[in-house]
């Protein structure tokens, strides 16, 4: 009998590779579960006829485009459009023999922290169902959390990887900007989208990564990677963890979330590390205002091809502008419109200098400060979140309350830097999450540190209500 | 009052890559609509570009030949609006770091050359084609709709914009023919106004003669030769000193030119300028040209047509020298003049009779072009069209057709002559009784009898002595 | 920073957003309470700072100049809301063609 709440990707590789488990045994396991727990949780949009490899099933967020299976980004606009080609990772995916279980929800164009911005409906926390998964990936990380899928891709601009691990208690990785291809990713923000793993433990995280990581021809974006190694040290002896001033004392942190990230932050003493406290003077300050000039900058541009013309909805209206215009208001939800908007308003004539000119030159501030701090550490420490899990609707209305969300994930990812999240306690019975960040293709010192934390924490990422 | 025309031009040259600019779809004119499409010119979700190594040389290269300086570090920039055939609803253009920037490139006119600024050239994409399906009278519903081709989306285009340099409509014809011809000796693009694969627009302004400052600019469209774009910058140009010279004010508008009816027509005006929002491509890294390419590229430069004209007017008119140049033709004729050739012969046969022929000048010997240039005349002219004709053919030798040189001999052509004169009685008292126009006659009788193998010269000498006589 | 009914009418023009009365008073609000909080940014004085472009420092990222295969028509047009005879259909473009 699979327990796939309890089952991680390394563990169902041993079972397959012993022949202790078919392939074809793994992939009913977790489609029964799907079967018993996806209805009350929607972490999936659709679900695959059947599976196409003999590995380890896979859950793929619905903004990584899929060839001959619906790909919608969690919006109406792309309900029913079937892509002619994998992006990158997918393929990459594929090759490794992973078979692919479904495709997970997202807040509308990974637009959002909760999935309630998804057209299709919220996912819901494993652990609470009346709160919020996190988001944009929340499909993924509580389909990962709660047993319905081993592993996971999901997608990270401002913390959409990290921030709903974060929430749902397990492992997220948003790698260096340029390790991932995003070729045939659902573009959101250029200068800030990632592709990373959801997994529930750190050596599954680095397992998956090295499956996707590596330049790609098509992505002129990315460069070469340096070679994956799977942590195995227990101890942090050597490593120097610095602890960031604003990022931990920022208003809007719960004390329950302060106390556990403390706690950590002891042990990280513990373990052998050398812990010393940072500071990065405007990065926590400015990066928040940064993230929501330019992301919705390039999401502007990047959403405009969404216009009825060659695929997706089409909502006809006398001649072409007309047809392009109702179309996007009919196909686009709220949060993707105002983002639009915000994008063209930052980037139009006698405002660009002021607005996205200046957030370009933030985004320097803010990568220098990281560049100053890791002379002096390896890796930075914090909560990923200010809060656990709020309940479903406690945010939507409040745009700037849902954007706070992220004021912990967004600035290193201004600076393209990776991030890891790894559970790290409880409070009030639901998952904290602590980030940790490092220099730019520095994910072998996360995945050890994260590695070694993990096994000291001994976090039971199988949600208490499910066990 | 004088008044002083001052011109821009902002030329858009296809580069004849083998793939478009962003994806690696082959370019093929005329393929089925749609067949040479991928996700990346169609605008999927998830598509990305990634710029042709060989456009970006080659636009380099033309700024080179264009006298530019070569950005250190030059970007892409996104360029963004709606319309059918722009897929992503934006275009990827370069906006305030193109690649090429600073040129000049001189004009030689009749009175002196004229060296015209060269503001930028830059690298960009090109939209996909939409074509405009009008209603059937009567139909209810709307039966206008538009289809779109995006086959020829993403085609490598080079914008070249020049300063306001040029001062008449001529001039402008000029540096476009040059400027083409520069373009096509580069060998990176066919430039044909007709098919599209060169097109040029014009500003025009005007201004009394003396004055320093510029006034209100029109912008010309839709001139697609180099005839028309002369005559079009020319009605503007009236058009303009008429409205200044009837008191009124020139607006600033954009006009078609209708060529067979010559007339400028205003588009519509639109009610707010168009917002590009430009800004850097943030799906492309900069392109910082390495010294050594350029430099190498810039050793290959062919020397610019201008400087060719000017040596070239020594011993040849103006129009002349503009004409080989212009024409591609101007290595062949100098090679054939090297080798002896009359100047003005060579340059007819290059640029006239060759033409004529449909030889191509670069397949053609200029020696052995010019032994036949020299012996022109002593042989018969059917023989010399022939050997024209076969001039560009490989191992072309011009002494076979030499040697059948006319018949000069005076002791073959006499008896012949005498014949001719004999058998027409008639006409050989007519043209002694004054009507000297029958000499035609004669020498046409002549030449026919001897098969055009006579010696036209020295045929009309013997007549007309023994016609006198 | 309030942003105008005007304003926003004109960035939803060029976003090709057709908004309803209601969603424009309701996006001008959050617009503007939006607009105060990332126009935060230029509190600061970053004259001599260079704005950065891209997260890595890379440079000449191109590809040769080598055919790969297109889509099969059918492909291209798979998801097309109307075609005809091969071409991309879509109601007419009124209106003068923007500059390339």
């Amino acid at each position: 009998m699979i327990d796939t709440l309890r089952l991680t990707a390394e563990d169902a590789m041993g079972l397959l590779e012993r022949g202790e488990v078919s392939p074809r045994e793994l992939w009913d396991a977790y489609r029964a579960a799907i079967e018993e727990r996806d209805r009350e949780l929607h972490c999936y949009l659709s679900l695959a006829d059947g599976p196409n490899g003999e590995g380890v099933p896979i859950a793929l967020k619905d903004v990584i485009g899929t060839k001959g299976v619906e790909t919608t980004a969690g919006s109406k606009i792309l309900k029913g459009y079937v892509p002619v080609y994998d992006s990158t990772v997918a393929a990459r995916v594929k090759e490794a023999g992973l078979p692919l279980l479904g495709k997970t929800n997202t807040d509308e164009f990974a637009m959002g922290s909760s999935t309630e911005n998804s057209a299709f409906g919220p996912s819901h926390n494993p652990w609470d169902p009346t709160r919020v998964p996190g988001g944009s990936g929340g499909g993924s990380a509580a389909a990962v959390a709660a047993g319905l899928a081993p592993w996971a891709l999901g997608s990270d601009t401002g913390g959409s990887i990290k921030q709903p691990a974060a929430l749902c208690g397990i492992v997220g990785l948003r790698p260096t900007y340029g390790t991932v291809s995003r070729y045939g990713i659902v573009a959101f923000a250029s200068s800030l989208d990632q592709v990373g793993p959801t997994t529930k433990t750190v050596r599954d995280c680095a397992l998956l990564y090295r499956v996707i990581a590596g330049r790609d021809p098509m992505d002129s974006t990315t460069a070469e990677t340096p070679p994956v190694e799977l942590p195995a040290a227990e101890d942090l002896k050597g490593v120097r963890v610095g602890v960031p001033r604003e990022l931990n004392e920022a208003e809007g942190i719960e004390p329950g979330v302060r106390q556990a990230v403390e706690r950590t932050i002891e042990l990280c003493r513990a373990l052998g590390a050398e812990v010393g406290e940072t500071s990065l003077p405007r990065s926590v300050d400015y990066g928040l205002a940064c993230y929501y000039l330019i992301a919705p900058a390039e999401a502007s541009s990047n959403l405009a091809r969404y216009d009825g013309v060659r695929y997706g909805l089409r909502v006809t209206n006398g001649g072409y502008h007309g047809m392009v215009e109702r179309t996007r208001d009919e196909g686009f939800g709220d949060e993707p419109k105002r983002r639009i908007m915000l994008g063209a308003y930052a980037l139009s004539a006698g405002y660009y200098e002021a607005f996205y000119g200046q957030a370009q030159k933030v985004r320097t501030v803010i990568a220098d400060e990281h560049r100053a701090a890791f002379e002096r550490f390896d890796v930075l420490i914090s909560p990923t979140s200010p809060t656990v899990a709020f309940p479903l609707g406690a945010k939507a209305q409040d745009p700037l309350a849902m954007y706070l969300s992220d004021l912990l994930t967004i600035p290193s990812c201004m600076a393209g830097l990776p991030g890891l999240n790894i559970p790290c306690g409880l409070s009030e019975g639901l998952p904290v999450g602590l980030q940790l960040v490092g220099p730019q293709f520095a994910e072998n010192t996360l995945f050890r540190v994260g590695h070694a934390l993990e096994r000291a924490l001994e976090f039971d990422y199988v949600p208490e209500r499910l066990r | 009052m004088s008044w002083e025309a001052v011109i821009g031009l902002e030329i858009h040259v296809h580069l004849k890559t083998r793939t478009k600019m962003f994806c690696g779809c082959e370019l093929e004119y005329g393929a089925p609509e749609n067949t040479r499409t991928c996700p990346v010119c169609l605008a999927h979700p998830g598509a990305l570009p990634v710029p042709n190594e060989q456009a970006i040389e080659w636009t380099v290269r033309l700024g080179l030949a264009l006298g530019c300086e070569i950005a250190e570090t030059a970007l892409f920039h996104r360029k963004n609006y709606f319309y059918p055939d722009l897929p992503k609803g934006y275009q990827i253009s370069q906006y305030d770091a193109p690649l090429c920037i600073n040129g000049r490139f001189a004009v030689p006119g009749a009175d002196g050359d004229r060296e015209i600024g060269i503001t930028r050239a830059h690298l960009e994409e090109d939209a996909a084609k939409t074509v405009h399906v009008g209603g059937v009278g009567g139909r209810i519903g709307g039966a206008d709709y538009s289809l779109v081709d995006f086959n020829r989306g993403g085609t490598p285009l080079v914008e070249i914009v020049t300063e306001p340099d040029l001062r008449s409509a001529e001039e402008a014809k000029r540096f476009l023919q040059l400027l083409r011809q520069t373009i096509v000796e580069l060998g990176i693009s066919d430039a044909e106004m007709e098919k599209g694969t060169l097109r040029a627009d014009a500003n025009v302004s005007v201004r009394e003669a003396g004055e320093t400052g510029y006034r209100t600019r029109c912008e010309i469209k839709n001139m697609n030769s180099f005839n028309f774009i002369a005559r079009g910058i020319e009605a503007e140009i009236e058009r303009q000193i008429g409205v200044w010279q009837s008191g009124g004010e020139v607006v600033q508008q954009t006009y078609d030119y209708d060529a067979s009816s010559n007339t400028l027509t205003a588009r519509r005006t639109k009610e707010e300028a168009e917002d590009y929002r430009y800004f850097p491509e943030p799906d492309l890294v900069p392109v910082q040209p390495p010294p050594g390419l350029v430099e190498r590229l810039r050793r290959e430069i062919p020397e610019p047509p201008g400087a060719r004209v000017r040596r070239l007017e020594s011993g040849l008119d103006f129009e002349t020298a503009t004409g080989l140049v212009t024409s591609g033709r101007d290595r062949l004729y100098q090679a054939v003049v090297a080798a002896d050739a009359d100047r003005r012969a060579t340059a007819n046969v290059v640029m006239n009779q060759l033409a004529g022929a449909g030889v191509d000048p670069d397949a053609v010997d200029p020696d052995e072009l010019a032994k036949l240039i020299v012996g022109r005349e002593t042989i018969p002219r059917g023989t010399f069209a022939e050997a024209i004709a076969a001039s560009g053919d490989p191992g072309f030798s011009a002494e076979k057709y030499l040697a059948e040189a006319a018949v000069s001999d005076v002791s073959e052509l006499d008896p012949v002559i005498d014949r001719i004169l004999a058998d027409n009685e008639a006409q050989v008292a007519a043209y002694r009784g004054g009507k000297e126009g029958l000499l035609g006659f004669f020498v046409g009788a002549v030449m026919r009898e001897t098969h055009g193998k006579a010696n036209p010269k020295v045929v009309n000498e013997r007549l007309r002595a023994k016609l006198s006589a | 920073m309030a942003i105008t009914r005007a304003q926003v009418e004109h960035v939803a023009r060029l976003a090709h957003l057709a908004l309803t009365d209601e969603e424009l008073d309701r996006f001008g609000d959050q617009l503007g309470a939006i607009l105060d909080a990332v126009g935060k940014v230029s509190e600061l004085d970053l004259t001599d700072v260079e704005p950065t472009s891209h997260p890595l420092d890379l440079a000449n990222v191109w590809r040769e100049d080598e055919p790969q295969p297109s889509l099969p028509r059918e492909e291209a047009l798979a998801n097309a809301p109307e075609t005809e005879r091969g071409f991309f259909k879509v109601p007419p473009a009124l209106g003068p063609e923007p500059d390339l």
